[in-house]
């Protein structure tokens, strides 16, 4: 495995996606402008009523708290969802890894080339969404340039590991279950919507640990313009543990798949 | 994806220039016939189409040896034909082709060399035309007569040829000279209500090898 040859593997994906950018460029667009019209604009008017609820969100309106969560939250989904049904794919529906691995390249090529290609797809998606922050007027600093690589960031920590699992199932059903029963419930519980500060103080442990909850505070803190260094270290070091694990995994479960 | 994407993208994974995959690519398009579907997208294509595209992949690497498993299984006969008109053609460009098939036709056509294998062991080696010399005879007649049991006339046949082999529905007779046999049948009484000579083919040997009953 050089990275060159890595990069090879990745030219698939990013070949095959000249067919889709338009279509994939307006479902990035809109995504984001509907959640902020809807929760930023919409809820947001009645959250904003409450001087003590304002206060609990950092003393900023709520499009401005929501708006960076929800940018490592899509990272989450868009990356989760990119690590289970394309790799499903290439396993068993158009088998695109076997004819790789009929080539030259070899598993961790396999393995790397569409995370590459995933952590490409988060990092455009989130730079679109940044834009569309700018456009709603929910940019407080200029650090929240930083939140797009924090949010591709969050998304590998995800992608890694939902890959290396995929790569172990034989149909899509449990990657339906994967994403109902854990990345959906992670989506609504891990501060995005609100601070964990509001949920009971004996689940907060549990919001501490999921990846999204470091992504979330990461991007945050980045848009906000308050981000401590010493936190914000200690939430990339845990999400890059989370996808350095996952890429361990997943090198274990494609060579298992993979193996002749 | 279309056809050629298919072509362009796999000789990447094998570290080709651009160019040079892309000369590959038109030239193997022409070979397997495929050149005015090249910016066709891949899933609507026929199954002959996709084999042959798939077979056109795997040469742009251009392998000296290619394995192939039933190349030609499940497609018309036109489909057929072409594919292998196409893998004589690389056998004569000096490819080494490995391939796998039920059709002993396909088998006698491409094949130099010919392994029989039988719940995976190796029942004979050879050269298709050797086997036949060696595991059958040059013609089979076939008799079918008005009976319900072909089994019984074995053994009144039992003289003629140089093996019987009785079927429900028809007997076999293997021998050098099938007119010849057809004579000696009716000249002992014996009138079919069809007969038919024709020429051993493998067809004849791998039945005779690995036996009529069913595998599984």
């Amino acid at each position: 495995m050089t990275v060159h040859s890595t990069l090879r593997a990745y030219g698939y994906w990013s070949h095959q996606y000249r067919r889709i950018w338009r279509a994939s460029i307006a479902s990035g667009f809109l995504n984001p402008a509907l959640f902020l019209a809807a929760m930023g604009l919409g809820l947001g008017s009645l959250v904003n009523r409450h001087g003590a609820s304002v206060g609990r969100l950092g003393g900023v309106s709520y499009l401005v708290f929501l708006a960076p969560g929800l940018m490592a939250a899509s990272a989450m989904q868009m990356a989760s969802l990119e690590a289970m049904f394309p790799v499903m794919g290439g396993f068993k529906w158009i088998r695109t890894y076997h004819a790789m691995q009929a080539s030259p390249l070899e598993v961790p090529d396999i393995l790397y080339g569409h995370l590459l290609w995933m952590a490409t797809r988060v990092s455009f998606v989130s730079t679109i969404f940044l834009g569309v922050m700018a456009a709603f007027g929910a940019v407080h600093s200029p650090e929240v340039v930083l939140a797009v690589p924090a949010a591709a960031l969050t998304g590998m920590a995800f992608a890694a590991p939902v890959a290396a699992f995929t790569a172990t199932r034989e149909s899509d059903q449990p990657l339906i279950g994967l994403f109902r029963f854990v990345v959906i419930p992670m989506f609504l519980f891990s501060g995005t919507f609100f601070p964990i500060s509001q949920l009971p103080a004996a689940v907060r442990p549990l919001a501490w640990v999921t990846p999204l909850w470091h992504g979330v505070s990461l991007c945050r803190a980045l848009s906000l313009g308050n981000a401590s260094v010493l936190a914000s270290f200690g939430h990339v070091a845990y999400l890059l543990g989370v996808t350095v694990m996952g890429l361990a995994l997943g090198r274990r479960s494609y060579a298992r798949r993979l193996a002749p | 994806m279309t056809v050629l994407d298919n072509l362009l993208v796999y000789g990447r994974y094998f570290d080709l220039p651009r160019k040079v995959i892309r000369q590959r690519a038109e030239r193997l398009l022409e070979f397997a016939q495929l050149a005015d579907r090249a910016n066709d997208k891949v899933d609507p294509l026929s199954g002959g189409l996709r084999r042959r595209l798939t077979i056109a992949r795997s040469l742009i690497s251009e392998p000296e040896l290619l394995l192939l498993d039933e190349p030609t299984t499940g497609l018309d006969p036109q489909a057929r034909h072409l594919l292998w008109d196409r893998l004589y053609r690389l056998k004569q460009q000096g490819v080494t082709l490995v391939l796998t098939t039920h059709y002993m036709d396909e088998a006698e056509q491409l094949c130099d060399r010919l392994v029989i294998m039988d719940e995976g062991r190796i029942a004979a080696e050879g050269s298709p035309r050797d086997l036949i010399a060696r595991y059958s005879t040059r013609e089979v007649l076939e008799l079918r007569f008005n009976t319900d049991d072909h089994g019984a006339l074995v053994e009144k046949l039992a003289a003629v040829g140089e093996r019987i082999e009785g079927l429900p529905d028809r007997v076999l007779v293997y021998t050098a000279h099938g007119e010849r046999a057809l004579e000696q049948v009716e000249s002992m009484g014996l009138v079919p209500l069809a007969s038919l000579v024709r020429r051993s083919t493998l067809e004849d040997v791998f039945l005779r090898l690995t036996g009529r009953s069913l595998a599984d």
